[in-house]
């Protein structure tokens, strides 16, 4: 490590806050967690939507708002994690693992897919990437509605367990939303910390300019690489989650469409920006339903709303730069 | 085995003479706006409805001329529509990221999908007789005159294209521009008026593979571009994005690919991997030339240092 990227990560621990304030980032999903019990199944599915989007979202915006990568076939490894669940506690092998030990196992395999999609791929321009991720995404999807012997199939893997944790077994959607706040503010902690830290400063660097990065000692292949791998392993977890939710998986859920859903969230929300993600996952999965009135014009309005952001705000609704860091610099100053 | 062969050959050079054509439009956007018109495949949708109303109003069965001149006017009105688009939706994104425009024409896929859903409803249109039909024989193969007629019209146009970009001032300026649109600028050349002509160019001839296409097969949905689109753009990054003649080949050699691939796996599986492969096939294949070849067939030949981009998100 060259004294130059030293200074730099002594300048981004300086600015790291203090215990105390980071705890402040508990305050939403508690009160959250606290309001839940209060709102009827219907509006709490969507929550639950809404916390797995934002998971999947945190998870991609490593790839894409971090590292610059575009990575258009994120679902494949949604789809892995969720398969995941589905093959290892179900009737479809008559293999009833409980939920704790298939959660590590599909987040492996995912991240274990990503950074074997990744080694060949890493080399690519970034169009060029975008292109073969979303032939990998194609390639999954298809494989998994054709290998009926391993996933039965478009009829999907029906009869999954209902996950149990701690003797408790979830089954409503509030328990879902317990079960997901915790993950999604473990994995907000996770991609936060791993934003300040020196591989987030080498993404950082390798996004703003390769071979800069690499003229300062940065591999950038090999940082590409774990931006890859993380990032598909917590689309993996939030994968196991989703098929341990809706207890029925099937390769319709998996299309490009979802991938797209996913860059969706981030850019809508704001590119490299955690805030921006969970906004841009709340909108996503709340105007739709908003719109569900409308039926057959949901989509189009949709688009329509898209564009007009994007033309709005290109860099999204909340840019980067007013990213947790940002508050807690306000917090500081106070 | 021979006709079997010819079969495949025939089958596999129609196919790739629609993606060929749809190929021309990613590549020509590409080339200047580095830019993924996601809104390409919709435009082909549309193409074939727009192409079908006019057939059905002009009432022009059984009139070969008449046909002609659908194609022709489709070509007209989707290519307009390609030039609203980017005057709408992408100019005003071209300093910024290019990530904004690739979305932007995301939801402009969308809302043309959507439109297109809402106009000529969900179910599938029984295209009409856009082109002669009849089988014949030939060197005992099955071939139908639609066959031939698809690839007519595709290598007509293919070849007016080669002209246009080639040998007219017309396109002089539609090469300067994609070469460098700030020095294209410097000696004159309007660079907002060149892209337009591009996006009329290339969503016209989508437009017109889009009839080629629903009426080779007989049915047209409103859905049909996904899949299509995204197979036509594999052909253009096979060929070399950037490149026209790429495209060409590209295209060509996806069908071929396609075709023959499906058609060998069952043989050489003993029936265990069926034609359900055959996207996983074109897919693949994207994935073995990218990583082997990155710049494509035709594309040019870059060193690395040269195709690592800057703050491209």
């Amino acid at each position: 490590m060259t004294s130059e990227t030293r200074s730099a990560l002594s300048i981004v621990r300086l600015r790291r806050p203090r215990l105390s304030r980071k705890l402040l980032l508990l305050a939403p999903p508690v009160l959250a967690g606290a309001l839940a019990p209060l709102f009827a199944a219907y509006p709490l599915r969507i929550f639950d939507l809404v916390l797995i989007y934002a998971m999947l979202g945190m998870g991609l915006n490593i790839v894409i708002g971090y590292a610059g990568l575009l990575d258009l076939g994120f679902v494949a490894f949604y789809a892995i994690g969720a398969y995941t669940y589905a093959l290892l506690a179900s009737g479809q092998f008559g293999i009833h693992l409980p939920f704790l030990v298939v959660l590590p196992v599909g987040g492996a395999l995912a991240g274990f897919a990503g950074v074997l999609l990744g080694i060949p791929v890493l080399r690519l321009r970034g169009d060029y990437l975008a292109m073969v991720t979303l032939g990998f995404g194609e390639i999954v999807r298809i494989l998994l509605n054709n290998l009926d012997v391993l996933t039965n199939g478009p009829q999907g893997v029906t009869r999954i367990d209902p996950p149990a944790l701690f003797g408790v077994s979830l089954v409503s959607p509030l328990h879902f939303a317990y079960l997901l706040l915790v993950m999604a503010t473990l994995v907000f902690a996770i991609v936060w910390r791993l934003e300040t830290s020196a591989l987030g400063l080498a993404w950082a660097a390798v996004r703003e300019d390769q071979d800069a990065a690499r003229g300062c000692g940065i591999d950038a292949t090999r940082a590409k690489l774990f931006a890859f791998g993380t990032s598909a392993t917590i689309g993996g977890l939030a994968g196991v989650v989703f098929a341990a939710m809706q207890l029925f998986v099937s390769p319709e859920s998996f299309t490009f469409w979802e991938s797209l859903v996913v860059v969706l969230v981030i850019v809508v929300g704001g590119l490299g920006n955690l805030f921006g993600v969970i906004l841009g996952a709340a909108l996503m999965m709340i105007v739709p339903e908003l719109l569900r009135a409308y039926e057959d014009y949901r989509l189009l309005l949709y688009g329509l709303a898209l564009v007009i952001v994007i033309l709005l705000r290109p860099e999204g609704l909340l840019p980067r730069r007013y990213g947790p860091g940002w508050l807690f610099a306000r917090l500081g100053a106070r | 085995m021979t006709g079997f062969l010819v079969q495949q050959l025939v089958n596999a050079l129609t196919v790739g003479a629609i993606y060929a054509l749809i190929a021309l439009g990613y590549t020509m956007v590409y080339g200047v706006l580095r830019l993924i018109n996601f809104a390409h495949s919709e435009l082909f949708t549309t193409g074939a409805f727009v192409g079908a109303a006019l057939y059905v109003v002009l009432g022009a069965a059984g009139s070969p001329g008449l046909a002609v001149l659908v194609g022709l006017v489709t070509f007209f009105i989707v290519g307009l529509l390609g030039v609203a688009t980017e005057a709408v939706a992408y100019r005003p994104l071209r300093r910024g990221s290019r990530l904004a425009p690739m979305l932007s024409a995301l939801g402009v896929a969308i809302v043309i999908q959507n439109t297109v859903m809402l106009v000529a409803g969900k179910r599938p249109l029984r295209f009409p007789a856009f082109l002669p039909g009849g089988p014949f024989d030939m060197l005992g193969a099955v071939v139908t005159l639609k066959q031939v007629a698809v690839l007519v019209v595709a290598v007509l146009l293919m070849i007016a294209l080669e002209l246009l970009v080639n040998r007219t001032a017309l396109g002089v300026r539609v090469r300067a521009v994609s070469e460098s649109i700030p020095t294209a600028a410097l000696v004159g050349i309007d660079p907002n008026r060149t892209i337009s002509v591009i996006f009329l160019i290339g969503p016209g001839l989508g437009a017109v593979a889009g009839i080629l296409y629903a009426s080779y097969y007989g049915v047209a949905t409103f859905t049909m571009g996904f899949v299509v689109g995204l197979k036509a753009f594999t052909a253009a990054i096979l060929g070399g994005i950037g490149s026209i003649p790429g495209a060409m080949l590209g295209g060509f050699l996806l069908g071929l690919l396609e075709t023959f691939g499906t058609g060998l796996l069952p043989i050489l599986s003993g029936g265990t991997i069926g034609t359900e492969y055959r996207d996983v096939f074109a897919f693949a294949a994207l994935v073995l030339v990218l990583t082997f070849r990155p710049a494509g067939l035709l594309g040019e030949q870059v060193g690395e240092e040269a195709m690592v981009y800057k703050r491209d998100f």
